[in-house]
């Protein structure tokens, strides 16, 4: 039999089963539909309720302009398919080609996409994070609970992590009105995504905005009154703050423990896979029948060095499903690889803040357009002499320029002036702060002598 | 990529004769990307090209910064933002956005959705009876122009003076120093002195007085980016009552011409008012109102594919001929109302795109599904119709139409 009979009889009544029922697993739901697969379709999906969309709600949801529950994803079209919603995934089994759920249920799939995403990283201490006005922004619940805490008009609120999602949360408090608290272990918010040439000029915007803005502290108790009400925080540098909400901002963990001992190459960055978006499994070795998408899918750029990159950016996800939608109904030589450029937005104290590129990718960055004091420029970022990435702050409708740029490995800095280049933009060492994380421990053994033997197998980390 | 060989197609776009339809020329046009002219200047033709370099913050708009001096057409005004660069042009073009759309003025254009189709019935009530009707003199030039003059704050009693000075000004936009009398660009560059003129003493009476007009509203409104000068304002308002207007005449115009050459599409949109959302999209890739960016400078060396635009050329924009571009889009020489993936170069693209895109789109959306319920059997006097003069501005002169 063909592989290309076999493709054609798969498209027509095979099953797909996608684990994830967000943005990356819808999206590719109805790629797939419009690849004209006719089989059968199964979403799996821990939260309840249809698929939302999660940047408006550090946004709009906050401000109020939008409810919790009115940001549900749009549908481009029918994808006619069986949802198992309210139920987590907590196994695959890849002999048996099943999928199994936390009700003992297993679901059989020819081919299956992991879209699990992230979850917010808690507050370390369980019974802090139960205080009263403890709060993580991930799901619509948690945005409408924070929403409604911030409605209330608390005495003070306190976000702890600066990074995109912290910082959005503080500006939308200070439009509210409200007095913020920014603690960030790092020297500036948002470095760890932007380096600390951009990391000063946010300090600046949030303190011009009235945040009570605290750099390379850490929080290390968060105290509660006798009703388990949330009242003050205890930083490291001796300092305290009342405060009767706190948002906790700091970063993602991916779901992935499902997939501990599924075979395939899942760790804290993510599930690796190749840039068609198939996963590997232990050995580096890469599947045929297992996709990964979006926020949990972690895969190699040819534009860096093949690198592995893992993104939690809205439009990585949407792209990823759809070249995972498409190279599962394809034949190897039909695939398509994930190419594009990385790209992110954010909106915080009144700016545009868009990415193009991995800023983390780079070792110098240059103010090539505009002017940091207006608040409006667009800044380049360059490793070993080529641009890398770019960030534009109210300057977004430059950024095509940029990724071209990106795309053509051009050199670094861009040297033909433009009518808004400063006169004095020079290069500067971007600086990101130490690989605090990358320091964790292996994650594999490798075992066996002979090139038929050797073999990978996790190693279980102590957590 | 680049060559001089087709130096001549260029001139027979130009040429007056090409008019009715220049598409088969950019067609030739497009087999060199980026041509090298024989004055020095740049033609570019192919889609990738064109929006690659209307990204590229290297272009300039400022014609001041073309190594060649060229026959200026604003006089020595302050230029408008359309012929400024950033910061500037960034800085007037949000001043004038903040009363003209969102997020300081949302409902603007929405808004006006009633007033534009009252407009627009009065004027096809006007004609409903007559036998043979002027598309351009009775429907698709009034329309946007008592649009604009109220938007403006503009008398549209005055319509009669200030279109003279238009038209000079529009003609001096094609002038050519090899071809064209000296007293074309003189012309142009008294009328825009004289629609100054005309639009400051529209605009002294404005001062700290209330209203609601653009002119009012620039003259007392204070943001975050301070005030528009005087001299800014008459700038602003001069380049929004010639584009309001001149470029929508076309738009509708060739709308309907392209209505009447495809009567399966006019009978379609009888039935599915809602078609004329995707419509219009496809009109302005079609036929687009504006076919030409004819001066763009290099602020520096561009590299655009192979060849390098050192710093300095003048560079032309053949718009039109991109979003006709087989690279692009499928089957582009065919008109299809409901065409997916359209993203034309109708209204251009980067930081310039044209600020009065929403505005002309309900204009034109709104005219042509009116004028398609309310004309009986309507059909064409001559196909070809005859042309106006510009390549760059391109539209019907006339388009007369018969209900029969
Ligand atoms: C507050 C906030 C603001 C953001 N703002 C921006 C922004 O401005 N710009 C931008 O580019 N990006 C932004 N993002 C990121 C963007 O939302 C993500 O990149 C995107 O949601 C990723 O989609 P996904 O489908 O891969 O993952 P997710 O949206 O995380 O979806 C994964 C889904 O899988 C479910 N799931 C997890 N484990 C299991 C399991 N075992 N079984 C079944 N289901 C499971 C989860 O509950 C979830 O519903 C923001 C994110 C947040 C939270």
């Amino acid at each position: 039999m063909s592989s290309a009979h076999t493709l054609q009889r798969f498209k027509r009544d095979g099953r797909v089963v996608i684990v994830g029922a967000s943005l990356a697993g819808l999206r590719a739901a109805e790629a797939l539909r419009g690849e004209g697969f006719t089989g059968s379709l199964t979403m799996i999906g821990d939260e309840l309720g249809e698929p939302y969309d999660r940047p408006p709600l550090s946004k709009q949801v906050l401000t109020g302009w939008v409810p919790a529950g009115g940001t549900t994803l749009p549908r481009r079209c029918d994808i006619d398919a069986e949802w198992l919603l309210g139920v987590p995934a907590d196994g695959l089994d890849l002999a048996a080609d099943q999928v199994r759920l936390a009700d003992g249920r297993r679901i059989p799939f020819d081919r299956m996409l992991i879209a699990t995403g992230v979850r917010a990283r808690p507050w370390p201490v369980e019974e802090e994070a139960a205080l009263d006005g403890v709060f993580v922004v991930r799901t619509r619940e948690d945005a409408d609970g924070l929403q409604r805490a911030i409605a209330a008009g608390p005495s003070r609120v306190l976000i702890i992590g600066a990074g995109f999602t912290g910082s959005e949360i503080a500006s939308v408090c200070r439009e509210r009105g409200l007095p913020v608290t920014v603690a960030e272990l790092g020297p500036a918010p948002l470095v760890g995504g932007l380096g600390a040439m951009i990391g000063e000029v946010a300090a600046d915007m949030q303190r011009a905005h009235g945040v009570d803005l605290r750099c390379g502290v850490r929080v290390t108790r968060l105290e509660g009154d006798a009703h388990g009400r949330l009242r003050r925080a205890h930083f490291s540098d001796g300092g305290t703050v009342d405060a009767e909400v706190a948002v906790v901002a700091l970063g993602g963990i991916r779901n992935t423990e499902w997939l501990r001992d599924s075979g395939l190459a899942v760790g804290v960055w993510g599930v690796a896979c190749d840039a068609g978006c198939r996963a590997f499994d232990l050995n580096g070795l890469v599947t045929d029948d297992i996709f990964v998408a979006g926020d949990v899918a972690r895969s190699p750029n040819p534009v860096y060095e093949y690198r592995f990159i893992s993104l939690e950016h809205w439009a990585n996800a949407v792209e990823q499903a759809e070249i995972a939608a498409h190279n599962m109904v394809s034949t190897q030589a039909d695939r398509w690889p994930h190419l594009s450029i990385p790209a992110f937005w954010s909106i915080q104290f009144g700016v545009n803040i868009k990415s193009v590129g991995v800023p983390t990718y780079a070792d110098e960055v240059v103010v090539a357009q505009g002017s940091v004091s207006d608040r409006r420029f667009v800044a380049a970022y360059g490793y070993q002499g080529r641009v890398t990435a770019a960030v534009s702050f109210n300057n977004a409708k430059w950024l095509d320029h940029y990724r071209r740029l990106i795309e053509t490995a051009a050199p670094f800095p861009p040297p033909c002036p433009t009518p808004d280049q400063p006169v004095d933009a020079k290069p500067v060492p971007v600086d990101f702060p130490g690989p605090t994380l990358l320091a964790q421990g292996a994650t594999v053994v490798v075992t066996g002598h002979d090139p038929g033997g050797r073999r990978v197998t996790a190693v279980r980390q102590g957590r | 990529m680049t060559t001089t060989e087709t130096p001549d197609t260029l001139r027979r776009i130009l040429d007056h004769s090409s008019r009715a339809d220049p598409y088969p020329l950019y067609a030739e046009l497009r087999r060199t990307p980026v041509a090298l002219q024989e004055d020095g200047s740049y033609v570019i033709s192919t889609y990738r090209e064109l929006t690659g370099i209307l990204h590229d913050p290297r272009l300039s708009s400022d014609v001041r910064n073309l190594s060649r001096p060229m026959a200026a057409v604003e006089g020595r005004a302050t230029p408008s933002f359309i012929n400024l660069d950033p910061p500037e042009h960034d800085r007037l073009r949000r001043l004038a956005m903040r009363h003209f759309g969102p997020p300081h003025t949302p409902g603007l254009v929405t808004g006006l959705e009633p007033d534009l189709a009252a407009v627009v019935g009065g004027l096809i009530d006007g004609f409903a009876d007559q036998e043979r009707i002027d598309v351009v003199d009775d429907f698709a030039y009034p329309f946007p122009v008592t649009v604009i003059c109220r938007l403006l704050g503009v008398p549209r009693e005055d319509e009669p003076r200030f279109h003279v000075w238009v038209n000079a000004i529009i003609e001096s936009i094609d002038y050519d120093p090899g071809t064209d009398p000296p007293e074309k660009l003189d012309n142009g560059v008294q009328a825009t002195k004289d629609l100054r003129e005309y639009l400051g003493g529209l605009l002294e009476g404005r001062h700290g007085r209330p209203g609601d007009d653009l002119l009012t509203r620039l003259a007392n409104d204070d943001g975050p980016d301070g005030r528009m000068t005087d001299e800014e304002i008459i700038s602003t308002a001069n380049l929004l009552l010639i584009a309001g207007h001149e470029t929508t005449v076309n738009l509708i115009a060739n709308g309907v011409l392209t209505l009447l050459r495809h009567p399966e599409v006019l009978n379609r949109l009888r039935g599915e008012p809602d078609l004329v959302v995707p419509l219009v999209e496809e009109l302005l890739r079609y036929e687009p109102p504006v076919h030409i960016i004819p001066w763009r400078a290099a602020y520096s060396d561009i590299t655009v594919g192979d060849t390098v635009i050192p710093k300095g050329s003048q560079i032309m924009l053949m718009l039109a001929s991109g979003s006709r571009d087989p690279d692009r889009f499928e089957d582009p020489d065919r008109f299809t109302p409901d065409r997916r993936d359209n993203q034309h170069l109708g209204f251009g693209s980067g930081i310039h795109l044209c600020f009065g895109g929403p505005l002309a789109r309900l204009e034109t959306q709104i005219a042509l599904t009116e004028l398609v319920r309310r004309l009986e059997r309507p059909g064409l006097v001559v196909d070809p119709p005859p042309y106006r003069p510009s390549p760059v501005l391109r539209g019907p002169l006339h388009l007369y139409v018969e209900q029969g």
